[in-house]
């Protein structure tokens, strides 16, 4: 059994240590907000943040996130109501929808990193992150709003 | 009558005792080809012009081929492939060398290679040069590339203890295990560490030219 600790809650895992991380969150721990898309690193459906850090859960082995902090779209907030969330919903940035967990996970780290990023900072943070239904200039969009969102949270407290 | 008792003396036979002596020093010669050491830790170095050029060239294609010169660009992006195509995606080097925001390296590149082709390599320290050191393979001639690594203020300050230790990184002998579907360097990990020693323990040499 491997321990595996997803959105603050503990699992115990009868998975191959081989696994991909995906398969755990997915198949084993239920959680299918994470989606499969490439299996191979290359579209960011499939990011979860490790310990911070927007991992690509196709590729990163069970072994490798044992005993450490992950967390999928299902627990970046308590009610959906992570500023990226919402503005996602402002600027109706979902066409299909099926690889905005991965650009949300993705775009969380950025603003953690840069509160106020600019157009450059964005497509440099966000390239990985591949959108079929080219929302790209919403989801650009969609974090400008939520680092306002952020910016007007600190400098209100 | 004295008795002498009997003291037992082994010789080795000449030829025998010529034959050890000559492997014991061939093992001695290997160890300092592999090590550029002496038994008693100090580097020699013994100056050969000539040499130290013959094995840069060596050393030169191994720093140019897309295992080595991938992860050491021109620009703040890496590159892919055999044919140093830039890396997709465009992850951006990042102050430290491991990448910026989303796109760190180690987000996709795992401690080990991940199996099937073409799929990510994998390092527990995947990472470029950082910015304040960019160490930069690509595009430099045999001159300008041996300079710059035998310059502390652009080799990330190695000595040439550090500079013969590098040949051992894991990074650097990552290069001939790089995955399914990449080409390896264009000789042996050991004919380029040895060339690698000889050039630097030979005097380190810049092959003439610009």
């Amino acid at each position: 059994m491997i321990s595996l600790n997803i959105n603050q809650k503990d699992y115990q895992v009868d998975a191959d240590p081989d696994m991909p991380l995906l398969w755990a969150i997915r198949d084993l721990a239920g959680l299918t907000g994470t989606k499969f898309g490439c299996g191979v690193a290359q579209c960011g459906a499939c990011v979860v943040h490790l310990n911070g850090e927007a991992v690509r859960s196709c590729v990163t082995k069970v072994s490798r996130a044992a005993g450490q902090k992950i967390v999928t779209i299902e627990g970046l907030s308590q009610n959906n109501d992570h500023r990226l969330q919402i503005a996602w919903n402002e600027a109706n940035v979902p066409q299909c929808g099926y690889c905005h967990s991965g650009q949300i996970m993705s775009a969380a780290v950025l603003l953690r990193e840069n509160p106020n990023p600019t157009d450059e900072d964005i497509d440099m943070a966000m390239s990985g992150n591949i959108c079929r239904c080219g929302t790209y200039l919403r989801i650009r969009k969609a974090i400008h709003l939520a680092a306002e969102m952020q910016r007007k949270e600190s400098s209100s407290r | 009558m004295k008795h002498h008792p009997k003291t037992k003396t082994h010789f080795l036979p000449k030829r025998t005792a010529i034959i050890i002596v000559a492997l014991l020093a061939a093992v001695g010669l290997m160890s300092f080809e592999l090590t550029g050491k002496h038994d008693s830790g100090k580097i020699i170095v013994v100056k050969d012009s000539v040499g130290s050029v013959a094995a840069f060239r060596q050393v030169y294609k191994v720093l140019m081929s897309p295992r080595c010169m991938n992860c050491h660009p021109a620009g703040d992006i890496p590159l892919q492939g055999d044919d140093n195509h830039l890396h997709t995606m465009s992850p951006r080097r990042g102050p430290d060398g491991t990448g910026m925001y989303a796109m760190k390296c180690s987000n996709c590149h795992q401690p080990a290679n991940t199996p099937g082709l073409h799929t990510p390599p994998g390092n527990p320290k995947w990472h470029l040069p950082p910015a304040d050191m960019k160490m930069v393979f690509q595009g430099r001639t045999p001159h300008e590339l041996a300079k710059q690594i035998m310059d502390p203020d652009r080799n990330g300050h190695k000595s040439m203890d550090q500079l013969i230790a590098h040949a051992s990184d894991t990074l650097v002998t990552g290069a001939w295990h790089p995955g399914a579907g990449r080409t390896l360097p264009p000789m042996s990990y050991k004919a380029f560490k040895k060339a690698w020693i000889t050039w630097l323990t030979k005097g380190a040499y810049a092959p003439p030219g610009k």
